[in-house]
C-alpha cells in the first residue's frame, strides 16, 4: 500500500472534485436506496386491494427516484472518474517530462519497449485504481450501509439469513479474479513463447529450409501452440466456473428470501410486499460484492506499477545542471576552442577503458578529422563535448571553461551534432531541419539545406520542404537522411560542428560538394569530423588516428602517409576498394 | 511534431472493423465443421439454459400466491426446493457451456494456427524477402486470436442470447399478454439508446485507440531520437507537444465518460419506468382480480432479466465486425501460392553426385535489373569451387540459385545433368549442405542446433562432428556439453563459436554438395586455426561451392571464378589468375590487406 502513496499529492490537486463528488453518491445512493421501498409498499397495497394512494403515485415516485438517482450518478461520475482521467494526464505529462531530463546513461539500461510499458501499462493500471477503484469503494461500502440498514430495519431475521451468501461473493470474486490474473499471466507467456519462435523460425526460414526442417519446425510449434491451448483451457476453467458461482450465491438469496420470508409471512411477521422489497435490495447488494472483489484486485495491480513508476520518477540524471554551473557564462562567450586535458572515459558500471590520459587541443575555428578502426571510441570522445557522459578523470574545456561549469542549455546551443544515426522525426522536412528553433526561416532552411547538398533533392519533391519523412511519409535513402541532419545541425549556426561519420552513406562526389560548402559555412567555427573514408578527412587542418584508447598518430594527411602508419594502412586499403569498384 | 501532425495522427483512423462479409463468413464458418457435434450440444445447453432462467421467475407467483398466500408451508417448501433445483442445474450447465464453447473455440484456434503456420513454412524466400516478419508473427498470433470469440462464445452465445428473449418473451406473454405489451412498450426505447449508445462509444473508442497510437508512438520516437532532442536542447518544446496529445486523450477520454454516465441511468430509469408500468397498470388489474400479485413479480423479475441479453446482442455485433478484418487477412495469406513449386512428376533423386551447370543463366529479383547476366560454368564432381568479387557481384544469387531458393530468369541450371526444376525441391536440398554468412541459431541447446531435430542425427554423430570441426574442447569445457543452452540468436556464443557450431551442423548432416559463404567478421587467430581447419575438414571428399573471404581457402581451390556486376570475369587456379594480374590480383591484394588490418 505505501508504494501508493505518491499518489496522494496528486488527489490533493482536485480534492474539491472528488469531495463534491462524495456528496453526490451519497444522494445518489440515499434516492435508489428508498426505491424498493416504494415498490415495496405499491405491492404490499396491491395485495391489500385498498391502496393507500392512487397506484401511479406508487410508479410516478418510483421512476423519479431512480430519475434524480441516476441524475446524480451522472454527476459523479463526471467528477470522480474525470479527475482519475486528470491524474492519469498528470502523472503521464510528468512520468515524460521527467524521462527528457535523464541521460544516456539511463537509456543505455532502459530499453524503449520498457519505457513504453510504464508509460501505458503501469499508468492504465494506476487510472484503474483511480476511477473505478474510488467510485465504486465508496459506493459499495454506503450502499452497503444503507441497503443493510432497511433491510435490517424491515425483518433482522430475514436479512441476516439473506445475507450469507453474499460474503462469499466478494470472496469468491476475489478468488477468481486473483486466479485468473497468475493463469492470464501464463497465457500471455505462453503467447509471448509463440511470437518468439514464429520470429525465430521465420527469420531462420533460410536455414529450415536449406536443411528441410519445415516438418520438424511445424512440430516444434505445434508444441508451444499445444502448450498455449492448455493454458488458455485452464484458464477457461477458471473463467467458466466465476459466472455460474456467482449467479448459484445471488440465486441463493432469492430463494433463501422466498422461503424464510414466507415463513414469516404465514406467521403474519412479514408482508409479500416486503418479499418483492428483499429481492430488490438483494439485487442492489450483489453489485457492491462484485466490486469490493474487483477493487481488492485493483490496488493489487496498481501498487507495484506505481512503485515502478516511482522508481523511474526518482531516477536522478548523472549529466545535469548543479551548483558548479556558472551562470554567468552566456552563449556569446563561448567561441569554439576546445580542449581536452588528460581525459579518460570508461563507461559508468564497467571496466573497460575507452578512452586513456587523453590530451587534445583544438583550435578556434580549425577542422580536425578524427579517424580509427570500429570501436575504438571515437564516438564515445565526441560525446563528452555536449556531455552526453561525463568526463571519468580529466577535464575538457571550452575557451578555458570547464564544460561542466557551462550551463547545460548554453553548451549544447553551441554544438551542432550530426550523429552516426540519422534520426530524424517523422514530420515535414522543414520542421526537421529548424528542429532547434520556434520559429521557421525559409531563408535559414534554404541556405543550410543548400550547403548540405540537400537542397536539390528537396525542391524535387513535390512538396518541397513539407513533404512528410519516415513512417508516415515518404522514406528517404541514407544520404539524403544524413544531409538532412547535417542541415538541422547548421541551421542552429552552432560555434562547434561534430559530423560524427556523416557522411558514410553519401556518394565520394555529393561528399567533396558537401565539404566545400561546409569549409565555407564553418570558417568561423570549430569542426570535428568522423570519419572511415579517408576522402572526408584529408583536408582537415589535422587528423588523429585513435588506436587502443590513445592518440596513435597526429597530423596532416601527408605527414600521416609518409609515417606509414595505420592511416597509411587505411589509405591504402581503400584505393584498392576503389579501382575494384571502377574495374568492368 | 507540429500540432498538424497529431492532429493528422488523429483523422487516420485505422480499420476497426468490416461489414459482415458473406463470403468471408462462411469460409470461417467451415472451420466448425470437425466439432460440428460440439457445437450442436453447445446449442442443446443453451436452449435448456435460456429455458431454464425463464422458467424461475414463472415459479415465484406460484411460491408467493399459492402457498404463501395460503399458508401452504409444505407445498412453499416445495417449490422453494424446485426453485433450488433448477438454480443449480442452470448453473451446472451454464458452467459446461462456458467450458465447452471455450474448449471449441481454442480447438479451432489451434487447427486455424497450425494450417496457417504450414503455409507460411511452405513460402518461397523470395516472399519472405518482400514480407516483414513482424506482419507474418502478427498474422499467425494476433489475428487469429481475435477469432477466438466468434469460434468460442460468440456465435453460440448470441443464439442462447435471443432465445432467451424469445423465451421471456413467451412466458411473459402467456402470464398476461396485455401487461407483457405494456411492459415491452419502453422497448423500442431501450433498442435506440443502446445502439445509439453503441455508435458513440464505438466512435470514441477509435478515436482513443487513434490517440493512444499516436501518443504511443510520440514516446516512442522521443525516446528513440532522445539524443536529438537532448542534443538541440528541445526538451520543453518536447514536453509541451506531449502534453496535447495527452490533454486530447484525456479529452476524448472524458466524452467517453459521458457517454457512460448517461447511459446507465438512462438504462436503470428505462427499467423503473417498465416496473412502474407494471405496478400502475398490473396493480390495477389485481385490484380488479384479473391477475394475482405473484405474477406482478415475475413481470419484475423478467424486466430486469430483459435487458442483458439485448445489451449483449449489439456487443457480439462487434466481435464479428473486428473478425471480419482479421480473418481477411488471415484468408489473404492462405490464399497466396508459392512461387517456385515442384513439377508434377519429378525426376526420383536418392544421392547426387554433384556435377554443376549453368547455362545462359539470368537472374533478377524483383523484376529490376538482372543480377546473373549470362553465366555459364561448370563444378565437376568432388571439386573445390571458390567464388569471389566485390559486394554485389552476384555471388550469393549463384548459391541461392542452385538450392533453388529462386527460379531462373532465363538459362537453366543442370546437377548432375537434370535441370533443377525437375526434381523436388526438398530431395535436392537434402543433398546440399548450405552455410550461410550469417550464422542463424535457434533458442534450445548447442546439440539441438547442430542436428536441428534431425531423427537418424544421433549424440554420437554430434559428437563427431564436434570432434571434426574444432569444437571439442569447447563443448568439453562446458558442464552441460551438447546440452548447453542457447539463447535466441545464440546471443551469449562468439561469432566463432557460432560459425563452428554451424560447420558442426554441415558436418553432421553430410551432404554430397557443400555450399560455404564464409564469414568476413574477424575473429581472433586461434579462433581463426580453427576455422581453417574445420574448414578444409568441411570440404574433404564432397563437391565444394565456396564464397571466399581468406586467403588460405581461396589458395587451396581447384577453380576460382571471380564475379563482377553480375558477369564471370576470370576463372582459373590462383597462381593463374595472379599471373594474369587482373581483377582477381586486386582482389587478393585487398583480401590480404584485410587480413592483416584485422590482425
Amino acid at each position: 500500500m505505501k508504494d501508493l502513496f505518491p499518489l496522494i499529492k496528486y488527489l490533493k490537486r482536485y480534492k474539491v472534485k472528488l469531495f463534491i463528488g462524495f456528496i453526490f453518491i451519497v444522494i445518489s445512493i440515499s434516492l435508489q436506496a428508498v426505491y424498493p421501498l416504494v415498490i415495496g409498499s405499491g405491492i404490499q397495497s396491491i395485495t391489500t386491494g385498498k391502496p393507500e394512494y392512487p397506484l401511479y403515485y406508487y410508479a410516478l415516485t418510483s421512476i423519479i427516484l431512480i430519475l434524480l438517482g441516476g441524475f446524480f450518478l451522472f454527476l459523479v461520475r463526471q467528477n470522480i472518474i474525470v479527475v482519475s482521467r486528470e491524474i492519469e494526464n498528470d502523472l503521464r505529462n510528468d512520468f515524460f517530462s521527467h524521462l527528457q531530463t535523464l541521460d544516456r546513461t539511463f537509456y543505455n539500461t532502459h530499453t524503449t519497449g520498457d519505457i513504453m510499458a510504464h508509460a501505458t501499462n503501469d499508468i492504465n493500471n494506476i487510472r484503474n485504481m483511480l476511477g473505478p477503484g474510488i467510485m465504486y469503494s465508496i459506493q459499495t461500502f454506503l450502499r452497503t450501509a444503507v441497503t443493510l440498514a432497511i433491510m435490517f430495519s424491515i425483518s433482522s431475521y430475514v436479512t441476516l439469513i439473506a445475507l450469507i451468501p453474499l460474503p462469499l461473493i466478494s470472496l469468491l470474486v476475489y478468488k477468481v479474479m486473483k486466479l485468473t490474473y497468475s493463469r492470464s499471466m501464463n497465457v500471455q507467456k505462453s503467447f509471448s513463447d509463440m511470437s518468439t519462435k514464429a520470429q525465430e523460425n521465420f527469420s531462420g526460414i533460410r536455414v529450415i529450409k536449406s536443411y528441410v526442417r519445415e516438418e520438424n519446425e511445424l512440430k516444434d510449434f505445434t508444441k508451444i501452440s499445444n502448450d498455449y491451448q492448455k493454458k488458455n483451457l485452464k484458464l477457461a476453467r477458471m473463467q467458466s466456473y466465476s459466472f455460474p458461482m456467482m449467479f448459484l450465491l445471488t440465486g441463493l438469496s432469492v430463494i433463501l428470501v422466498i422461503y424464510f420470508g414466507g415463513i414469516s409471512v404465514m406467521k403474519g411477521e412479514f408482508t409479500v410486499g416486503n418479499i418483492a422489497e428483499f429481492v430488490m435490495y438483494l439485487g442492489m447488494l450483489t453489485f457492491p460484492m462484485i466490486a469490493l472483489g474487483w477493487i481488492i484486485n485493483l490496488v493489487q495491480r496498481a501498487a507495484p506499477s506505481m512503485k515502478r513508476l516511482s522508481g523511474i520518477m526518482e531516477t536522478k540524471p548523472l549529466v545535469a545542471d548543479s551548483e558548479e554551473t556558472d551562470n554567468t557564462i552566456l552563449s556569446e562567450k563561448i567561441e569554439g576552442e576546445i580542449e581536452f586535458k588528460n581525459v579518460s572515459f570508461k563507461y559508468p558500471d564497467t571496466n573497460i577503458i575507452i578512452l586513456k590520459n587523453l590530451s587534445l587541443k583544438i583550435k578556434k575555428g580549425s577542422t580536425i578529422g578524427i579517424i580509427g578502426y570500429t570501436g575504438v571510441g571515437k564516438s564515445t570522445l565526441i560525446s563528452l563535448i555536449p556531455r552526453v557522459y561525463d568526463v571519468t578523470e580529466g577535464e575538457i574545456l571550452i575557451d578555458g571553461y570547464d564544460i561542466k561549469k557551462i550551463p547545460l542549455e548554453i553548451l549544447r546551443k553551441s554544438i551542432g551534432i550530426v550523429p552516426q544515426e540519422s534520426f530524424l522525426f517523422s514530420d515535414n522536412l522543414a520542421n526537421n531541419i529548424a528542429y532547434s528553433s520556434d520559429n521557421l526561416s525559409e531563408e535559414l532552411i534554404t541556405s543550410s539545406s543548400k550547403i548540405a547538398g540537400l537542397y536539390k533533392d528537396i525542391i524535387g519533391f513535390p512538396e518541397g520542404f513539407k513533404t512528410i519523412i519516415g513512417e508516415r511519409g515518404i522514406s528517404l535513402s541514407g544520404g539524403q537522411k544524413q544531409r538532412t541532419s547535417i542541415a538541422r545541425a547548421l541551421y542552429m549556426n552552432p560555434k562547434i560542428l561534430i559530423l560524427d561519420d556523416s557522411l558514410s552513406a553519401v556518394d565520394t562526389k555529393t561528399e567533396e560538394e558537401i565539404l566545400k560548402g561546409l569549409k565555407d559555412a564553418m570558417k568561423e567555427r570549430t569542426s570535428i569530423i568522423i570519419a572511415h573514408r579517408i576522402s572526408t578527412i584529408k583536408n582537415a587542418d589535422t587528423i588523429i588516428v585513435l588506436n587502443k584508447a590513445e592518440i596513435a598518430e597526429q597530423g596532416s594527411h601527408y605527414e600521416l602517409i609518409e609515417k606509414g602508419g595505420i592511416y597509411y594502412d587505411i589509405y591504402q586499403k581503400q584505393l584498392l576498394e576503389e579501382e575494384i569498384e571502377e574495374a568492368d | 511534431m507540429s500540432a498538424a501532425k497529431w492532429k493528422k495522427h488523429r483523422i487516420e483512423e485505422e480499420a476497426l472493423g468490416k461489414q459482415l462479409d458473406s463470403k468471408l463468413f462462411k469460409r470461417l464458418i467451415v472451420y466448425f465443421k470437425p466439432y460440428k457435434w460440439y457445437v450442436f450440444l453447445a446449442v442443446l445447453l443453451t436452449v435448456v439454459i435460456s429455458a431454464l432462467a425463464a422458467v424461475r421467475p414463472r415459479l415465484t407467483p406460484i411460491a408467493i400466491d399459492d402457498k404463501i398466500a395460503n399458508n401452504d408451508f409444505g407445498g412453499l417448501q416445495i417449490i422453494v426446493l424446485i426453485l433450488l433445483g433448477t438454480l443449480i442445474i442452470q448453473g451446472a450447465i451454464q458452467y459446461g457451456m462456458a467450458y465447452l464453447t471455450s474448449w471449441i473455440g481454442q480447438k479451432i484456434i489451434f487447427d486455424m494456427r497450425q494450417k496457417v503456420y504450414k503455409h507460411i513454412l511452405s513460402l518461397n524466400l523470395k516472399f519472405f524477402d518482400n514480407t516483414p516478419i513482424g506482419r507474418l508473427v502478427t498474422r499467425v498470433t494476433s489475428d487469429i486470436e481475435v477469432l477466438y470469440e466468434v469460434f468460442s462464445s460468440g456465435l453460440v452465445t448470441a443464439f442462447g442470447d435471443i432465445l432467451t428473449i424469445v423465451w421471456i418473451l413467451y412466458f411473459m406473454f402467456s402470464l398476461d399478454y396485455e401487461l407483457a405489451l405494456i411492459t415491452l412498450s419502453v422497448l423500442p426505447v431501450l433498442v435506440i439508446a443502446t445502439s445509439i449508445f453503441r455508435k458513440k462509444v464505438r466512435e470514441s473508442y477509435r478515436k482513443i485507440r487513434v490517440l493512444v497510437a499516436s501518443m504511443n508512438s510520440y514516446i516512442q520516437e522521443h525516446i528513440s531520437g532522445i539524443s536529438v532532442v537532448q542534443y538541440f536542447v528541445r526538451e520543453k518544446k518536447t514536453k509541451e507537444e506531449f502534453a496535447k496529445i495527452n490533454q486530447a486523450h484525456t479529452n476524448e477520454n472524458k466524452k467517453s465518460i459521458t457517454y457512460y454516465a448517461t447511459f446507465f441511468p438512462v438504462i436503470e430509469l428505462l427499467g423503473a419506468i417498465s416496473v412502474g408500468l407494471v405496478i400502475w397498470y398490473g396493480g390495477g388489474e389485481v385490484i380488479q382480480k384479473s391477475i394475482s400479485v405473484g405474477v406482478i413479480i415475475s413481470f419484475i423479475q423478467y424486466t430486469e432479466m430483459f435487458f442483458r441479453p439485448i445489451r449483449d446482442l449489439s456487443e457480439k455485433y462487434n466481435i464479428l465486425q473486428t473478425a471480419m478484418a482479421s480473418s481477411e487477412r488471415i484468408f489473404d495469406l492462405l490464399d497466396t501460392k508459392p512461387q517456385v513449386v515442384d513439377i508434377k512428376n519429378p525426376v526420383e533423386l536418392k544421392s547426387l553426385k554433384g556435377n554443376i551447370e549453368f547455362k545462359n543463366v539470368w537472374f533478377d529479383y524483383n523484376n529490376e535489373d538482372y543480377v546473373l547476366k549470362n553465366i555459364n560454368l561448370k563444378i565437376k564432381e568432388g571439386e573445390r569451387v571458390a567464388f569471389v568479387g566485390a559486394t554485389g557481384a552476384g555471388k550469393s544469387t549463384i548459391i541461392n540459385l542452385i538450392s533453388r531458393f529462386y527460379d531462373v530468369a532465363k538459362g537453366e541450371i543442370l546437377i548432375d545433368g537434370v535441370d533443377v526444376r525437375n526434381y523436388r525441391q526438398q530431395d535436392l536440398r537434402k543433398n546440399i549442405g548450405v552455410v550461410l554468412q550469417d550464422v542463424f541459431l535457434f533458442s534450445g541447446d548447442i546439440g539441438k542446433n547442430i542436428s536441428l531435430g534431425h531423427e537418424e542425427i544421433s549424440d554420437e554423430v554430434i559428437y563427431e562432428a564436434v570432434k571434426n570441426t574444432g569444437l571439442n574442447n569447447f563443448i568439453q569445457s562446458l558442464p552441460e556439453k551438447i546440452n548447453h543452452p542457447v539463447n535466441e540468436r545464440g546471443t551469449t556464443l562468439s561469432v566463432g563459436q557460432k560459425q563452428l557450431i554451424s560447420f558442426a551442423r554441415a558436418l553432421a548432416y553430410n551432404p554430397k554438395v557443400l555450399i560455404l559463404d564464409e564469414a568476413t567478421s574477424s575473429v581472433d587467430t586461434e579462433t581463426e586455426i580453427l576455422i581453417q581447419e574445420a574448414i578444409q575438414k568441411l570440404i574433404a571428399g564432397r563437391t565444394s561451392i565456396i564464397i571466399a573471404h581468406r586467403l588460405s581457402t581461396i589458395q587451396s581451390c581447384d577453380n576460382i571464378i571471380v564475379l563482377h556486376k553480375g558477369e564471370v570475369k576470370e576463372s582459373g587456379t590462383h597462381q593463374e589468375l595472379i599471373e594474369k594480374g587482373g581483377l582477381y590480383y586486386k582482389l587478393y591484394q585487398l583480401q590480404y590487406k584485410n587480413e592483416n588490418i584485422i590482425h
